[in-house]
């Protein structure tokens, strides 16, 4: 899972984040108890629809702005680990 | 062992015949002026990193919100192809992480997209969704390094181009038929102006999942997605090596790992993409920023009418209105320049009017043949007017088709736009059935007693000597009926 | 006019002021602005109300209805060239290059920016101590936590160190640490205020809120705010206007009190001042009835599966490639994003991150994320019968007074229940509004009125007849 979410943990942090995790996933099993056959899941509160933005162009970020803050860039672009092969 | 059949596919030793199974997943960069998500303008070449903003950067608290432009041409695809368009459709995340997905997701659609089933030609259609582009991640090799690891450099400004996605079924059985039923994907998708679907740039893109069944078989075999083929030609090739590859493992009693594949067309090879750590878990769930897309009638009707005509119609109108023979009519609808061109020439209103199966036949034919491959009638400088007003003057017998052919080489070589002002330049005009004619035809069969003796006796054959001479003589001006008639009224045959 | 009249003035009242001539926008800035800059300042020794304080009042009088009040603002909020961090040590040193359009819609409206508050990292927390700045401080009593996440937006206005202040609200946030604090908080429906600019934590839940002296000031600084934005697709045009509450009396209002979220659980002084604002309501003439709302119970735990799973999603950008910090020491690239985010992140984000992970993972999906889904939609349909009969919910707004400083950092599960009155009512969307009720064991008790959808201009007049007759003027003595 910390492997997934491409999150280290220490070793320290391992036990206490297990714990933890357990008692709350715990108590999130509790709706398991409840009947929801047929009811239909909630993803939007408010049934909004559309909402669509029309195809004109609006400016763009000036590139040294969009480079200030990375921490590590040429003149150009980002700087990454090569992905391995 | 294997014995080659034309799809590639062998006998596996005995057990029956193998068929490949092949299905299509293309994605498409739709034509719009600005990204899926955001207002950024579509990037065609600029400096890297110029076409940004909050939202494809993916910046802290930047929200998407859907390019109505984008959903128009995703409907008029699944239009064309004849799908059930969803009248309610939701965008999902696909969780992965990624230097070019600068979210750590991919908003793309799951299991409510916008358009469902539908066909072309003999495939049918599984869905058609819209999603948002990859940014581009470029090797940037050893020099530079970070931390003893080699640097790639990200570019954000293709990033958040609207992509359709297009699912095929399993339909396909041979790697030939596959890049054939593309190409008529692709010519489709051009008539409706719906993207530029170039491959060479990646407009077009295709993966192929592949699979092995025994001939007659209704169940499916494990299936690889085979992944990076560019161009047609390495569609092929590539369909053909992985079914090759299937075939060997199937073969040495192995089994097909179901896993993504990557061909590499200067080797010819296929490796395996996958990674040891990347056990995939994309976690899709509803994307909570973006809310369903509604289709409504108003939509629908601007979708049907931006539809332009697809090829199909298009050689129905071709065979009903103006009387082309079925072939003229397929070619000139399936190869949209030529049809385009035909049109253009047809409503040129030339005087004199050419019929329009010879006009047809002119352009899929002399034309075609005279210029460089490939290369789109209307880019060359022979005009459609030009040409129509050409095959005018040879169906009223004012030109001969040798001549003509003559006045259509300087046509293509610019030495002039009037084909009767290069006619009388040059002295091409058809020479009339008068005594100079007849005093050509005359000498001629003078000169050819042998030939002239078979003709007499009822060779028709042989009068071909007699009428080389009258060509030669009047520089292909002569019709040829007409020369064939004198040569046969003289020597009473 | 007195520095010290001068703070004691409501935003409102200091707006009139300011627009009568008898005081200007700049002298208002620059006592909040000292104040403010003191109490960043003092580090440890004072509130921590502050990550960032505005070094100049605005050059040019403000010609709008705020006057040039100015506003503190979460960190959670963009603010160009402005650090905006979200109390998370991930986003180190980041200036964004553009405004989140609530905070410059209150800048259109008059009101400049004063401060950044402190937080909750990524608004995580019901208590302000996971933050990367460290916890801030109650001015009630400075061992007890002001609550959370937008601890330091209401410690700041509860301590008259900033005249209001915005903040945001995706399970409590706005209103518990109002209560905590003893100030006014209102989350509004969702998507009545664009989220755009707003750092994501949860997003079908995070709304943006106000956090003010008095319900007045509420609906001042919400008129300001609400209304469709093109670059929120989930927000949406709020009915009319907001208007500033008048009521004095509750006439023929029905308030309903749901047994599942006033019984067990709730402490006892809470749960008397609760009844002694219950016994005044109907002093003004509301008709005070039980309530049912038979899956509030379950209401948290639906909740601490989807906020976690979309925030899983939210906070995968925070990678180290575009900004930010990033691990200086990774050999390659899965190192870079392993180590950057284990150092830059903190344990509550980890653990709901951990969380989310695992409620969206392939296997685990229905019987989490989608079940919870589920839920939510029997919690809105909850709501939805009882505003057949009722015009109001009334609960607690949090199960206790502010509890000390650690006291609850060792059991994310006590601390996940400080938001068992306020999480059905985020889930359901709906706007619900804390104001002070009383007093238990001297810190403030804060009584919650939530509403339908759009209900706000209801909602805040009932507050504010509620506000006047329970006339709760008490205040931590200023710093």
């Amino acid at each position: 899972m910390a492997a997934l979410a491409r999150l280290a943990l220490g070793e320290e942090e391992v036990e206490p984040m297990a714990r933890e995790l357990s008692a709350v996933l715990d108590h999130v099993a509790r709706i398991s108890e409840l009947d929801l056959e047929n009811v239909p899941p909630t993803s939007h509160v408010v049934e909004v629809t559309g909402a669509l933005r029309a195809d004109e162009p609006t400016p763009c970020l000036p590139r040294e702005v969009v480079l200030s803050q990375a921490p590590l860039a040429n003149d150009e672009g980002f700087l990454v680990p090569s992905p391995q092969a | 062992m294997s014995d080659h059949k034309p799809g590639g596919v062998a006998d596996a030793g005995g057990d029956g015949e193998l068929e490949a199974v092949i299905g299509l997943e293309i994605h498409v960069q739709l034509a719009t002026r600005t990204k899926m998500f955001c207002g950024c303008e579509l990037s065609f070449g600029e400096p890297p990193n110029t076409r940004t903003c909050p939202v494809c950067l993916g910046l802290p608290g930047s929200l998407p919100v859907a390019n109505a432009r984008a959903v128009h041409l995703g409907l008029m695809i699944g239009l064309a192809l004849g799908s059930e368009l969803a009248p309610r459709s939701i965008f999902h995340r696909k969780n992965y992480f990624y230097p070019d997905l600068p979210k750590g997701y991919q908003i793309t659609q799951y299991d409510e997209p916008l358009c469902r089933g539908g066909e072309l030609g003999d495939v049918r259609i599984h869905r058609v969704h819209l999603e948002e582009d990859a940014a581009k991640l470029i090797h940037a090799g050893a020099s530079g390094r970070i931390h003893g690891s080699d640097t790639s450099f990200v570019d954000f400004n293709r990033g958040g181009t609207p992509l359709a996605e297009i699912v095929t079924e399993p339909d396909l059985r041979a790697p030939e038929q596959a890049s054939e039923w593309l190409k008529l994907l692709r010519t489709t998708l051009r008539q409706l102006g719906v993207s530029d679907v170039n491959m060479e740039e990646g407009s077009l893109r295709c993966d192929a999942n592949i699979s092995l069944r025994p001939r007659g078989s209704e169940t499916l075999g494990v299936k690889t997605e085979l992944k990076n083929m560019n161009s047609f030609r390495f569609i092929e090739r590539g369909i053909r090596a992985e079914i090759a590859r299937q075939e060997e493992i199937l073969a040495g009693g192995g089994q097909v790992v179901q896993e993504t594949l990557h061909f590499d067309p200067a080797s010819g090879s296929i490796t395996s993409l996958r990674s040891k750590e990347e056990a995939h878990d994309y976690r899709y769930f509803p994307e909570p920023d973006l809310v369903p897309v509604a289709i409504d009638d108003g939509m629908l009707a601007a979708a049907r009418a931006d539809m332009s005509e697809l090829p199909a119609d298009r050689a129905e109108r071709l065979q009903r209105e103006l009387g082309l023979s079925v072939d003229s009519a397929q070619v000139l609808a399936f190869r949209t320049e030529l049809g385009d061109y035909f049109e253009a020439a047809v409503a040129a209103r030339a005087e004199p009017a050419p019929p329009a199966q010879g006009l047809a036949n002119w352009i899929a034919g002399d034309l075609v043949g005279r210029l460089p491959e490939g290369q789109d009638p209307s880019d060359s400088r022979v005009e459609p007017r030009a040409l129509a007003a050409l095959v005018g003057l040879v169906a009223e017998r004012r030109v001969s088709v040798g001549a003509a052919r003559q006045v259509l080489d300087r046509l293509i070589e610019g030495g002039g736009s009037e084909p009767l002002a290069i006619i009388e330049a040059e002295g091409l005009g058809a020479m009339d059935g008068g005594s100079e004619l007849a005093e050509i035809v005359a000498a001629a069969v003078a000169a050819n007693t042998d030939a002239a003796e078979r003709v007499r006796e009822g060779n028709a054959k042989a009068i071909g000597p007699i009428v080389g001479q009258v060509m030669r003589e009047t520089k292909g001006r002569a019709d040829g009926t007409e020369v064939a008639r004198l040569i046969h009224e003289q020597l009473g045959a | 006019m007195s520095t010290t009249d001068i703070l004691d003035l409501s935003a409102a009242a200091a707006a009139a002021a300011i627009g009568g001539g008898s005081l200007s926008a700049t002298e208002l800035f620059e006592a909040y602005r000292d104040r403010a800059a003191s109490d960043r300042a003092a580090g440890d020794a004072g509130l921590n109300c502050f990550t960032w304080v505005a070094a100049d009042a605005p050059s040019e009088p403000v010609d709008a209805p705020l006057a040039g009040v100015p506003v503190a603002v979460k960190d959670l909020f963009c603010t160009e060239g402005v650090p905006s961090q979200a109390g998370s040590r991930i986003l180190e040193g980041y200036l964004p290059p553009y405004t989140a359009t609530a905070v410059s819609r209150l800048r259109a409206g008059g009101a400049p920016l004063l401060a950044k508050t402190n937080q909750d990292e990524f608004a995580m927390g019901s208590s302000n101590e996971n933050s990367a700045f460290g916890p801030v401080r109650n001015p009630w009593d400075r061992e007890r936590v002001p609550g959370g996440s937008s601890g330091g937006s209401a410690a700041a206005v509860a301590a008259g160190l900033a005249p209001w202040a915005l903040g945001t609200d995706t399970g409590g946030s706005v209103r518990q640490p109002a209560a905590l604090c003893g100030i006014v908080g209102l989350k509004p429906t969702y998507g009545a205020v664009s989220r755009y600019g707003m750092i994501a934590f949860a997003s079908s839940l995070d709304q943006a809120g106000p956090l003010t002296r008095d319900v007045t000031d509420a609906a001042l600084m919400l008129r300001h705010m609400v209304g469709r934005d093109p670059c929120d697709a989930t927000s949406l045009a709020f009915p009319g206007e907001i208007e500033l509450p008048t009521a004095e009396r509750l006439d023929g209002i029905r308030l309903g009190v749901p047994q599942e979220l006033t019984g067990e659980g709730i402490e006892r002084g809470v749960l008397d001042a609760f009844a002694a604002a219950i016994e005044q309501a109907k002093e003004l003439g509301a008709e005070v009835s039980d309530v049912h709302l038979p899956h509030a119970p379950h209401a948290l735990s639906a909740y601490y599966v989807l906020a976690p799973a979309e925030c899983s999603s939210n906070l995968a950008r925070y990678d180290g490639v575009r900004y930010g910090m990033r691990a200086t020491d990774a050999h390659d690239l899965l190192d870079m994003y392993m180590r950057t985010r284990h150092d830059g992140f903190g344990a509550e984000v980890k653990r709901r991150i951990m969380l989310g992970t695992y409620a969206l993972s392939s296997g685990y999906y229905e019987a989490y994320y989608g079940r919870a889904q589920r839920v939510r939609t029997r919690i809105s349909e909850d709501f939805r019968t009882a505003f057949e009969q009722i015009d109001f919910v009334v609960t607690p707004t949090a199960p206790s007074v502010a509890f000390r400083l650690g006291e609850k950092t060792a059991d994310p599960l006590a601390m996940y229940l400080n938001d068992y009155c306020t999480v059905p009512m985020s889930l359901a969307g709906i706007p619900a509004i804390s104001i002070p009720c009383g007093h238990s064991e001297g810190l403030p008790v804060g009584l919650q009125i939530a509403g339908p959808a759009f209900s706000e201009n209801r909602l805040l007049d009932a507050a504010r007849a509620l506000e006047r007759s329970i006339a709760f003027d008490a205040r931590p003595a200023r710093v």
